[in-house]
């Protein structure tokens, strides 16, 4: 539930020509305002009763929100398993958004070449995103079964079958490291999206600059790396920012996946079972800030840039 | 670039990623075409001995009423939001007023929080306007959250349509809404298709509000599919071919407007 | 004219989506049509909040179900089971809607402190005595269950089963190829593991998830301190941070060297699923084991056998489902009518054999229960009981949790000083009170 729809968000980089004159009135602002409101009160007036409950000392069913200051966040700071949840999400940033940024950008070099049967291509690569990350979950964990020899099954049974033993891992079950197996299926349901973002992208570079630089002597190769891979380096921030804030926040995924256990342990799950199953809603609720602020802090700025560059325009 | 060496460089990359993208979609299907005693893990790659439909039967028995609770709970919501959005994106884009340039951001923000930081409330809301246990209250969380996320769809495509359009339709007397009624809407279909298909898709796939915001007659199919797979006896054949019945119309979606979808992202990009 | 067609195509999004939701309203007035009773009995409906969604879990509630709509042919039984398994679980939504004020009318809560701890502290549940009285409970429900579930003189819930948690699973043809006889000491378990895998067994303890090593350190904690010391852990008497908690907690890392390294891949089931297939010798799980062992056609004695968990022998580690009637329940007599039955003898003797457990109540028919279960009634008669950590009986859920979180920090670690360092923090943050 947790990365599907909203948050796998859009394509915020297409800079869109304002034009200069833009029409006056306050009736634009009555049109807005059901909009308005109901974000004010869905988004910023829960955000402020969750970081209330963040200062509060409440634990149990029944609210208690006595005054407690930092204690929340110098309790997280020396919690040993949240020092675990950032090591784990910290890991799972790198794999899953250069996974996608990788394999996104391969696939949409290799269907801008324009050959045959692209809208294929394109659908097939682009369906995973339509699942949920429950099912997808579902399905992977019965391919990245760890089991091996005897008990091999899954994905494991398959390379034994055609010889690849030595690809033959225990995935997420592997110590310290088990966290990477599960941002393969991430990457499996996301890199087709980037790829179509990358797609629009590379179409949208004026295939005059590429004639130019074939003009100039540059070979294929060197017409990517020094016409076109620039023109996409907003395209790829824009996919940094979506790719790493669905990391910050993946949370279905893994519980479909492996179930709640420290050694997968995430913010997002922590969250949910230390409100959920112990009643520590003070904790969660800080935890939610946390997560809540390293989100801005990633989206912010880019928001900020992305507006002021565009206001300039 | 035309000789067939370069013309397999492409398409053996591409079709080795195309067999990646299709495993697990193999394995789903496969296991679900499965009878329950030939459902073994060493044998998870092995076709059926005979293609059986009686997990598909058995899916729908228990799927049937919750598929259609997401048909009802998914495409008001999904039109609804997209409609506001188209509303929204066209004063952001085409309305200066004062506070414009916070409002945009500030709505922006909304479709990046994680959404466990906002449960508690939600809930605590939606029972205070009496709108918990039905449909309603889905939808209405479904349209909220989903907001920002077709508002900039929206704003960034209106922002690429000539002002001369807008200039026109203002000098013909027409007011904002009419502007936006006669002149822009039929203009924002393609940002329509993606806002539609990028609501359906979220609304469908959504689980978490769904089982806190509804009861046991109005939940989506997510709910009852999760259920289903919490059971003792892991059916993993009913399981598999139910998690491929849910997910049949968010595929149908994309395989049959995924086209516009791109089309879409790319008609902002590509128009000047 | 593209954009024309385009608007066209729209408004009949518009309108097929306004066609939908009419029909939403039509269905909902059907269904708000009450069903018509006979006889001028109760009608109406009940909801009922529970974890039991599959397998034997739901049949047995369906069963019970069933009693109650003999009994009570005229109310609906509105059944808002949520599946615990796949994580976003069924406490959260409990939680999130008893936060909002809007209780079902009766839920799932194990009898102990997570119902003492959670329900009761938070004042959402009302007192049942009237109803004791009334169907003359106390006469017929265990003695050693019912401190468990009152506060100041009130009890709080309606008890409908009992499960044992210290139950040893094992393999008689792995155990008899291996020349093994089934251990009752700790010292001799470690003994046959440690045979089984001199003899090429890689991990003879098979082991699920993280939650069923929980279940296994609240064995071995049984099996170290003895029942005396282990109650004392719980009720505030004992400490945390004494030598006998060390000597189990490294107990606990002795057994762990003998598990599976696929562990946290598998459930429960796929644990006990190894022992069945001699792929592993045993498994310590609770008695819903053995439901799970009959339903893949395995006959007791042939396929599995068991004993208490080695050093237990004589305790009786439980733990009981039990339903509450909440505080302004929306529907007050439904739900006392469902409690009725759910504490009756009919009701317990439908549920019980199909769950795969013993009834709360000590009158239940004996002809219905197979082999383990007879085993498991006369055990509860006759042993010590205390009770289940992981299933809710002896801490209350803060505590528990963080517990939860130790446990799995060690599993990582295998460090036993900073367990016991946690646990003795745990111990002091969140006491039963």
């Amino acid at each position: 539930m947790q990365a599907t729809g909203t948050e796998r968000g859009t394509r915020l980089s297409r800079k869109p020509r304002l034009n200069p004159v833009r029409m006056k009135g306050g009736a634009g602002l009555l049109l807005l305002l059901p909009s308005i409101l109901a974000v004010l009160v869905f988004v910023y007036g829960f955000i402020g009763w969750t970081a209330r409950v963040s200062v509060s000392k409440w634990k149990g069913l029944l609210p208690d929100y006595t005054f407690v200051g930092l204690d929340n966040y110098k309790n997280l700071a020396a919690d040993p398993r949240f020092a675990i949840d950032v090591r784990n999400t910290a890991i799972f940033t790198v794999v899953f958004v250069l996974g996608c940024l990788f394999i996104g950008l391969g696939l949409a070099m290799l269907l801008d070449k324009g050959i045959r049967a692209e809208g294929f291509y394109r659908s097939l690569f682009l369906f995973p995103m339509a699942i949920s990350f429950i099912v997808t979950g579902v399905v992977w964990r019965w391919l990245m079964n760890p089991a091996v020899g005897d008990r091999a099954s899954g994905l494991n049974l398959l390379f034994e079958n055609v010889g690849l033993d030595a690809l033959v891992n225990r995935w997420h079950t592997t110590p310290t490291w088990g966290i990477a197996a599960v941002a393969l299926p991430a990457v499996w349901q996301m890199s087709g999206y980037t790829m179509a973002i990358y797609l629009a992208g590379l179409r949208a570079v004026p295939e005059g600059l590429r004639e130019a630089a074939r003009v100039d002597g540059a070979d294929e190769w060197q017409v990517y790396r020094r016409v076109v891979l620039p023109l996409l380096r907003p395209v790829t921030l824009s996919a940094l920012i979506i790719l790493g804030h669905i990391s910050l926040k993946v949370f279905d995924l893994i519980i479909a996946l492996a179930g709640k256990q420290v050694a997968l342990d995430v913010p997002s799950i922590y969250m949910w079972t230390t409100t959920f199953d112990g009643y520590f809603f003070g904790r969660g609720a800080s935890i939610g800030i946390v997560l809540l602020v390293s989100v801005a802090v990633l989206v912010i700025p880019y928001l900020w840039y992305t507006l002021r560059n565009e206001a300039e325009q | 670039m035309t000789d067939r060496n370069s013309r397999a460089w492409v398409y053996i990359p591409l079709s080795m990623m195309a067999l990646f993208y299709l495993v697990p979609m193999f394995v789903m299907l496969n296991t679900g075409f499965k009878s329950f005693d030939e459902v073994s893990l060493r044998t998870m790659w092995d076709l059926p001995s005979s293609i059986s439909f009686d997990n598909f039967v058995a899916a729908w028995d228990a799927l049937a009423p919750n598929l259609w609770n997401s048909v009802r709970i998914v495409v008001p919501a999904a039109t609804i939001s997209s409609a506001l959005g188209s509303l929204n994106g066209y004063v952001l884009a085409r309305w200066r007023f004062r506070g414009a340039n916070i409002v945009f951001p500030l709505l922006l923000f909304g479709m990046f929080i994680p959404y466990q930081a906002i449960l508690i409330p939600l809930v605590d809301f939606m029972k205070n306007v009496g709108l918990v246990g039905g449909m309603w209250g889905l939808v209405i969380a479904h349209v909220v959250y989903g907001i920002p996320i077709t508002t900039l769809i929206f704003r960034n495509y209106f922002a690429t349509i000539p002002a001369s359009l807008v200039e026109v339709a203002r000098i013909d007397g027409a007011g904002i809404w009419q502007t936006y009624w006669r002149v822009m809407l039929p203009l924002a279909i393609p940002s329509f298709v993606v806002a539609l298909i990028w609501q359906f898709t979220s609304a469908w796939n959504d689980f978490l509000f769904a089982v806190v915001l509804t009861d046991n007659t109005a939940w989506p199919v997510t709910v009852a599919l999760n259920n289903l797979a919490g059971s003792q006896i892991i059916e993993w054949n009913v399981q598999m071919a139910a998690s491929f019945m849910a997910a049949i119309p968010t595929l149908l979606v994309y395989i049959f407007l995924g086209r516009y979808f791109l089309r879409g992202m790319m008609a902002g990009s590509l128009k000047e | 004219m593209q954009s024309i067609k385009g608007l066209r195509w729209l408004t009949v999004v518009l309108v097929t989506s306004m066609v939908i939701m009419g029909c939403g309203g039509d269905e909902g007035t059907d269904e708000t049509t009450t069903t018509a009773a006979a006889g001028g009995e109760m009608t109406g409906e009940v909801e009922v909040f529970s974890w039991w969604t599959g397998g034997g879990e739901a049949a047995g509630l369906e069963a019970m179900i069933g009693v109650f709509a003999t009994e009570d042919p005229g109310i609906e039984f509105v059944n808002s089971a949520v599946a615990g398994g796949a994580g976003t679980n069924a406490r959260a939504v409990l939680a999130s809607r008893l936060q909002a004020n809007d209780p079902p009318d009766s839920w799932q809560g194990h009898a102990g402190w997570e119902l003492i701890g959670t329900y009761v502290a938070a004042d959402q549940i009302e007192s049942l005595n009237f109803l004791y009285d009334q169907e003359g409970w106390l006469d017929v429900m265990p003695e050693t269950l019912i401190p468990l579930i009152s506060k100041d003189g009130d009890i709080y819930s309606v008890p409908v089963n009992i499960h044992r948690a210290n139950v040893l699973w094992a393999n008689p043809t792995v155990l008899a190829d291996a020349g093994i006889d089934m251990p009752e000491s700790f010292d001799d378990f470690v003994t046959a593991l440690q045979t089984l895998k001199d003899g090429g067994m890689d991990a003879p303890l098979a082991m699920g998830e993280q939650w069923t090593s929980m279940h296994l350190f609240e064995t071995v904690l049984l099996a170290t301190l003895g029942p005396d010391d282990y109650n004392a852990l719980w009720d505030g008497s004992g400490s945390w941070d004494e030598a006998g908690v060390t000597t189990a907690l490294e107990n606990f890392a002795t057994l762990l060297d003998f598990t599976n390294s696929d562990a946290s891949a598998l459930s429960w089931q796929d644990a006990g699923q190894l022992v069945i297939d001699g792929s592993a010798a045993f498994n310590v799980m609770g008695d819903w084991q053995e439901g799970f062992f009959r339903e893949i056609g395995s006959v007791p004695q042939e396929g599995y056998t068991w004993a208490p968990v080695p050093g237990t022998g004589g305790n009786f580690q439980f733990l009981s489902d039990s339903f509450v009637l909440a505080k302004n329940a929306p529907h007050r007599d439904e739900a006392i009518a469902w409690l009725t039955v759910a504490g009756s003898r009919e009701g317990q003797d439908a549920f019980n054999p199909v769950k795969g457990s013993i009834p709360a109540r000590n009158d239940g028919d004996r002809s219905l229960y197979g082999e383990y279960l007879l085993s498991a009634m006369d055990d509860w008669a006759s042993n010590t009981v205390v009770g289940s950590l992981t299933h809710g009986v002896v801490a209350n859920d803060s505590w528990k949790s963080e517990i939860d979180t130790a446990l799995g920090l060690f599993m990582q670690s295998r460090d036993v000083a900073a367990f016991q360092t946690a646990l003795v923090a745990a111990a002091a943050a969140s006491p039963n009170e």
